[in-house]
């Protein structure tokens, strides 16, 4: 019949789709790139530890179009009998749209996109130019395996490791240029042995200290920046380095060694003494991390309230722990405060080390810059 | 062949498709000659994203791609039919269904297939449309060759952006600037006759205006028409964009204007037409259960199928009761009758009342019924069909302050626009008028509202 027929080809060439849908990956790529500032410090990401796929909200990938506003528009929908005037078809929860328009409210709304990535994509991409400023050749510690790994053959040896195949075949290769291909009359010669290597591995490594005012002044801003900031650098040291630890360091007036959850949740009153830190740190590295064999990272978050008199005591402690460090940071985080500079990173400045870098932090977004400009290739050249 | 499917499996279902067709015919549906194609899911999805195979490249066809690739993979939603309104028209039956289902999908299509041969709104679009867009992407791949695949991908998301505003009774004419229509208005039916000798003496066409100076005479609905022959700006290639995405839009439009008349004949006559067929108690079983399944209302979108089926049977059983023939009055229906029209013929409070059909909007965090009158769910229905759910907006001017800006009014229908929205595609606008756009909308039925955008100056926004 030729009015209705039907056939089977073979479609499994047919690429366009996957072709397309490739480019609108690349798209999704390119506007993480541009939005990276905001998503380094994204809340979702930076807690999102062990999860391997992150979403990512981004704003550049909608198809604009005219349209109504969908927060305005009343829409016509079907029940299963008896609905009335007043029934509630669904429920939002506070501030959380249907993924659309304004909110209640009148707020101006964002409309987002929200792309799928896996941690190492974006991990790569923000670490994509950082590097190592500094980097000096440590000694690695070498760590002797339990593993035995059998690398060569020799003539000699125990004969628990004989090895018969090879011994068969050299017997059989000996007879026969003899002219008689078959396996007998053994000889020493004919016998091999399998050997061993004890296996060493070489380790580089790394430890960061993250010290962190923890006085009364530092609210749940600055500690939400101190952790984003750490989350990417232990991140980040943890693709050029083996083995990375992180000590964490909680100081108002006195410093003590504390757990990352004390770290990020305690908050105590009181003054700000910024030596006691450096001190403990110094005296950290001097007990567990010898400089010659670990990469050392200090970094120290404060809001620069330090009492005045410790600034010098400071300064000199910051001086001989650059000394043994590979990098020292001092971030100031100054949420809408006037922007003066405090004593403490007035006095900072007197450091002229090109290991000493400081940056100042008053918005979410600035951690991404404050990353760069730690690792960045610019480091040294003018910190 | 690939040895996908068993000779059985294809035996039978072609068997079936013949019996559906004999079937079809004995009913007296008149479909063209339709051509079925048995395909794995991800090409049935291609297809499906692209609105027909061959389409012209682009980021947004990749992203509906992936949408529903990701909503097959996770057993979220299944493209059952496609079809292609060709002569011969062209089906996708998908390779995973059982025999039953495409046995239903063959009945379905053909219902289809019979609506594009005979509804009027189907009657000017080209029906050799396959062979056309793989020319037509053919041509913006030379472009991309020509020009670069990003100023391509540029050019063609701004023009996407405004791909839905086209108007297919638009004519050339209607765009034409305002000076050449200094013609007195007729008279009489003659008039034209005294007007021979001048039109032959005159020197042919020297006032043709440039293509810029336009100031249509009255508001333009169609945008991509009017830029294609005004922009300013667009090189030729660019104009050639333009309106291949026009002409691809125009094919596509009246499936856009007969959705719901469209799958509830389609599901109208697929229930017929499996009903006719011999069909074991299992089958039959399994027909049922997905004929519910695709007519299952829901609470927060209307379902085409559902409702255009419903209407329809409610005007054959109307019909029949006063005595008429109600299948020859459906067959009137489906020549005549758009989504707008069968809304506002036949939508009656009985059938508002038992659909439960109702008005909703988000009242602060909630989603609430708010009005359940039959009149007011009809013309909200109406309003959203009438332009498919998109704004109106018209071309006033293609020379506003003599400067070659152009300016676009939102024909207020008492639903705002959404702001940030209009904001971005303003600058779309831009990207393929080059000067000034202007897009006058109101904040409320009092206050108007007068936005800008230009790519020098940014949004601005006028009081």
């Amino acid at each position: 019949m030729s009015t209705v027929s039907l056939t089977q080809h073979d479609w499994s060439l047919h690429r366009k789709g996957a072709m397309d849908q490739a480019r609108h990956k690349q798209k999704v790529k390119e506007a993480v790139r541009q939005n990276l500032a905001d998503i380094v410090s994204e809340q979702s990401i930076i807690t999102s530890d062990g999860k391997k796929v992150v979403r990512v909200p981004i704003r550049t990938l909608d198809e604009y179009k005219f349209r109504f506003d969908p927060s305005d528009q009343q829409q016509v929908g079907e029940g299963n009998g008896g609905s009335k005037v007043g029934d509630v078809l669904e429920r939002y929860g506070k501030g959380q749209g249907p993924g659309q328009g304004p909110q209640a409210g009148d707020q101006p709304g964002v409309d987002y996109y929200e792309a799928e990535l896996t941690m190492e994509e974006l991990a790569g991409m923000v670490f994509e130019d950082l590097c190592l400023p500094n980097l000096e050749e440590k000694r690695m510690q070498e760590l002797e395996s339990e593993t035995v790994r059998f690398t060569d053959i020799r003539k000699s040896g125990p004969y628990a490791n004989l090895d018969k195949r090879r011994t068969i075949r050299e017997n059989i290769k000996r007879n026969a240029k003899q002219g008689q291909p078959h396996f007998g009359a053994l000889k020493n010669d004919d016998l091999r042995f399998k050997t061993w290597e004890r296996s060493v591995r070489r380790e580089s490594n790394a430890v960061v200290i993250a010290m962190m005012d923890v006085s009364g002044s530092m609210g749940t801003f600055e500690k939400y920046v101190s952790r984003a900031f750490y989350y990417w650098m232990v991140r980040f040291l943890r693709t050029r380095y083996d083995n990375v630890k992180i000590v964490f360091i909680a100081h108002h007036t006195e410093a003590k060694e504390v757990t990352e959850e004390e770290f990020f949740t305690r908050g105590e009153s009181g003054g700000t003494k910024a030596s006691s830190a450096y001190q403990l740190a110094l005296s950290l590295v001097e007990e567990r991390y010898d400089p010659g064999s670990w990469n050392i990272y200090p970094f120290h978050f404060s809001d620069g309230d330090n009492w005045p008199s410790d600034n010098e005591l400071c300064r000199q402690l910051a001086d001989r722990l650059v000394g043994q460090s590979n990098l020292f940071g001092y971030g100031e985080i100054r949420q809408g405060r006037y922007s003066y500079q405090s004593t403490l990173m007035h006095t900072f400045q007197q450091l002229s080390s090109p290991k000493f870098v400081t940056v100042t932090i008053a918005d979410k977004a600035e951690v991404y810059p404050a990353l760069r400009r730690f690792f960045g290739p610019e480091v040294g050249v003018h910190a | 062949m690939p040895d996908t499917l068993s000779r059985r499996y294809v035996d039978e279902l072609e068997a079936g498709i013949e019996r559906i067709w004999e079937v079809a015919q004995e009913l007296g549906l008149r479909p063209f000659p339709t051509h079925f194609e048995i395909v794995p899911a991800s090409v049935m999805y291609e297809i499906g994203s692209y609105g027909m195979p061959g389409r012209f490249s682009h980021w947004t066809h990749g992203k509906a791609y992936q949408v529903q690739k990701m909503m097959y993979d996770y057993g979220l939603s299944k493209i059952y039919e496609l079809v292609i309104n060709t002569n011969p028209c062209y089906a996708f039956l998908l390779e995973t269904n059982t025999v039953l289902q495409n046995k239903l999908v063959a009945a379905h299509v053909l219902a289809h297939s019979d609506f594009f041969a005979n509804s009027a709104h189907f009657a000017r679009t080209s029906r050799q449309m396959v062979d056309t867009v793989s020319l037509n992407a053919e041509r913006i791949r030379g472009y991309e060759f020509a020009h670069g695949a990003d100023e391509v991908e540029r050019l063609l998301d701004a023009v996407l952006s405004i791909q839905e505003h086209v108007d297919p009774y638009a004519t050339l004419e209607d765009v034409e600037p305002d000076e050449r229509k200094a013609k007195p208005p007729r008279e009489s039916a003659f008039d034209d006759l005294w007007g021979l000798d001048a039109r032959t003496s005159a020197p042919p066409d020297a006032a043709a205006p440039e293509r810029s100076r336009a100031r249509p005479s009255q508001p333009v609905r169609d945008l991509l028409l009017f830029i294609e022959r005004h922009s300013p700006r667009l090189d030729d290639w660019e104009r050639d964009v333009v309106s291949i995405v026009r002409a691809e839009m125009l094919y596509f439009y009246p499936q856009m204007q007969t959705k719901i008349i469209n799958e509830g004949w389609a599901s109208y006559w697929h229930a017929q037409i499996m009903r006719a067929l011999d069909l074991s108690t299992d089958e039959y079983l399994e027909f049922a259960e997905l004929h519910a399944g695709i007519l299952q209302p829901s609470s927060r979108r209307l379902n085409p199928y559902h409702l255009g089926f419903r209407i329809l049977e409610d005007i054959e059983r109307r019909t029949n009761a006063d005595g008429g023939d109600g299948r020859a009055k459906l067959y009137e229906v489906r020549e005549l009758e758009s989504d707008v029209s069968l809304i506002r013929n036949y939508l009656t409070q009985g059938l508002v009342e038992d659909l439960d059909l109702y008005l909703y909007q988000r009242v602060g965090d909630e989603l609430v019924v708010v009005d359940k009158d039959w009149k007011a769910v009809r013309d909200r229905l109406v309003g959203e069909l009438s332009s498919h759910g998109f704004p109106v907006i018209q071309v006033e001017d293609g020379d506003y302050n003599g400067n070659l800006e152009l300016y676009l009014k939102h024909s207020w229908d008492g639903q705002k626009l959404d702001l940030p929205y209009a904001e971005k595609t303003l600058a779309y606008v831009n990207r393929l008028w080059g000067r000034r756009v202007w897009l006058e909308t109101r904040k409320s039925d009092e206050e108007r509202l007068l936005l800008s955008y230009d790519a020098r100056e940014g949004h601005k926004t006028h009081s």
